[in-house]
């Protein structure tokens, strides 16, 4: 015996088979459904053949051991695979840096590259400075500069341009609001003059202080005067927005204060210390010429310099 | 292959592109769209990684779900889409420098986006590799589409350029004696937040109508 349920009158009835049409209100076959009654024993087995499943193979996947030894496997498995990784695309990563920060380099001579790496090695020279001169750097292209000058290796990119004039490119590093700043401010031969000028940032905030790595701002350096009257103290600033006067100050980011004192003081403190170690041949004579003609004179600046220094 | 392009597996595919949108119906993902829509470049590209490693983590969870330990699922997804990310993150630095420089942070960040695991989790651990993998791609799109769409608004009122091609004359501009001015607000995260609200209304009122 078998249950049956109608679906138009909604009464179930026992038969042997499927009857034709329903024997309470007559609704043809295709209207009258099997009802399979769920009985213990049919759950039982169902439950039973689910269970065994997992076990035919062996398996249980919600066992502790199993769940270790899945996590280590998994996790050597994707270590390998990051490791593979990584260290194949090392190489092309490296290069991109080493073709990034020299392209900053050319940026500051104020150069459009499409060449970066053949316009560099053409027109920039990487040299240390050692005792007041420089020298050839033939190590690997450092891509930071922070810990080389820290470690007292001051680097300076000298650059031969297309008229025959040689600049030379300062690296420094600084602190901005948030996080690191890095810059390259060249000069002229002289090292008197901007001529050109890259900033970029770690994190600076969007619209305000990152508007230091924008052309605009850095061009603003073009043709400024590192030197006031002192030609051993770098004068060179940047002032509040719209406060720049004279050959010496340019004016900082509107709403960005903050990280426009942290470029001022990257490039007064960065400049200074390359002034104070190197000074190109042409520079001294030149203010010994034109500037300071008289000895007397050049040693009264001497002693005012001194005078503060006993203060401190 | 008409299994593999079923009506159900159709319904799958366009969901997410449309009535169920991760960003415009689920409100997921939203940090990253804000962060990286100033201009349409990075958008893009951030839209195409999401919905590379969305699919391929379907995928890859969908394949092995049978096998993964119920108690430690999600640590387990969480390493797949980590591997995942690192990998993209890696051939960006390699190959597309300019663009993960911009990008910065935020390809790290696509592990903690509320849409991958969301899909992992709804998704992949109850459907074939097949089906995941056009739930995948078709949630990244989702998620791209409104990138681009606000990334696209911000960079053409925000610096009057397109994929950084000037298309307003620098002669036109204010400072330089033009009329025009750049709307500064464009490139502020909280400008991205209005815009993709203006989105938001504008795609449950087009389905409402239906």
């Amino acid at each position: 015996m078998a249950k049956f349920k109608c679906n138009i009158c909604g009464k179930t009835f026992e038969a042997d088979a499927k009857p034709e049409k329903c024997p309470i209100c007559g609704a043809p076959a295709d209207m009258i459904e099997e009802v399979v009654e769920e009985t213990a024993e049919k759950v039982e087995a169902a439950a039973e053949a689910t269970e065994a499943a997992p076990k035919k193979k062996g398996i249980d996947t919600n066992g502790n051991a199993y769940t270790i030894i899945y996590a280590s496997v998994m996790v050597i498995i994707v270590a390998f695979l990051l490791a593979f990784v990584a260290s194949a695309l090392k190489p092309t990563q490296d290069a991109n840096v080493v073709n990034d920060v020299k392209n900053q380099i050319l940026t500051s001579l104020n150069i459009q590259s499409t060449d970066i790496e053949a316009d560099f090695d053409r027109i920039v020279s990487d040299k240390l400075i050692q005792d007041g001169a420089l020298v050839d750097y033939d190590g690997d292209f450092k891509t930071s500069y922070g810990e080389e000058i820290k470690a007292g290796n001051l680097h300076l990119f000298v650059a031969t341009l297309e008229d025959g004039t040689t600049k030379y490119v300062v690296p420094m590093t600084g602190r901005g609001l948030w996080g690191g700043l890095w810059g390259y401010v060249a000069l002229d031969e002289d090292m008197q003059t901007v001529y050109g000028t890259y900033f970029s940032h770690e994190s600076e905030t969007a619209g305000l202080g990152a508007l230091i790595a924008e052309r605009k701002f850095q061009e603003s350096f073009i043709g400024k005067k590192v030197f006031a009257d002192d030609p051993a103290k770098v004068a060179l600033t940047v002032t509040k927005a719209g406060k720049a006067e004279g050959d010496n100050q340019v004016d900082g980011v509107t709403g960005a204060t903050l990280t426009s004192n942290g470029v001022a003081a990257m490039v007064t403190e960065g400049l200074q210390k390359y002034i104070d170690s190197f000074r190109p041949a042409g520079s001294q004579a030149e203010l010994s010429l034109e500037d300071i003609p008289a000895v007397e004179e050049y040693e009264k600046i001497e002693t005012i310099e001194q005078e503060p220094k006993q203060e401190f | 292959m008409s299994k593999l392009f079923s009506k159900e597996n159709g319904a799958v595919f366009t969901g997410p592109l449309n009535i169920n949108n991760p960003i415009a119906v689920q409100v997921l993902g939203i940090c990253s769209a804000l962060a990286v829509t100033s201009q349409l470049k990075p958008a893009i590209v951030m839209g195409l990684s999401v919905t590379v490693i969305t699919a391929f983590s379907n995928v890859i969870i969908s394949l092995i779900r049978k096998t993964i330990p119920n108690r430690i699922r999600i640590i387990v997804q969480l390493v797949v889409v980590a591997a995942l990310v690192t990998i993209v993150s890696n051939i960006l630095k390699a190959y597309v420098y300019d663009v993960s420089v911009q990008l910065s942070v935020y390809v790290g960040l696509i592990i903690t986006n509320c849409i991958l695991m969301g899909r992992l989790e709804a998704f992949a651990l109850q459907n074939g590799p097949w089906e995941s993998f056009l739930d995948g791609i078709a949630n990244g799109l989702g998620y791209a589409i409104i990138l681009v769409i606000v990334g696209f608004v911000r960079e053409l009122l925000g610096s009057g350029s397109l994929f950084g091609f000037q298309l307003i004359p620098s002669s036109a501009l204010m400072e330089n004696g033009g009329l025009y001015l750049h709307n500064g607000m464009m490139t502020m995260p909280a400008m991205a937040l209005i815009i993709l609200a203006c989105v938001i209304w504008a795609h449950r009122s087009y389905n409402k109508e239906k």
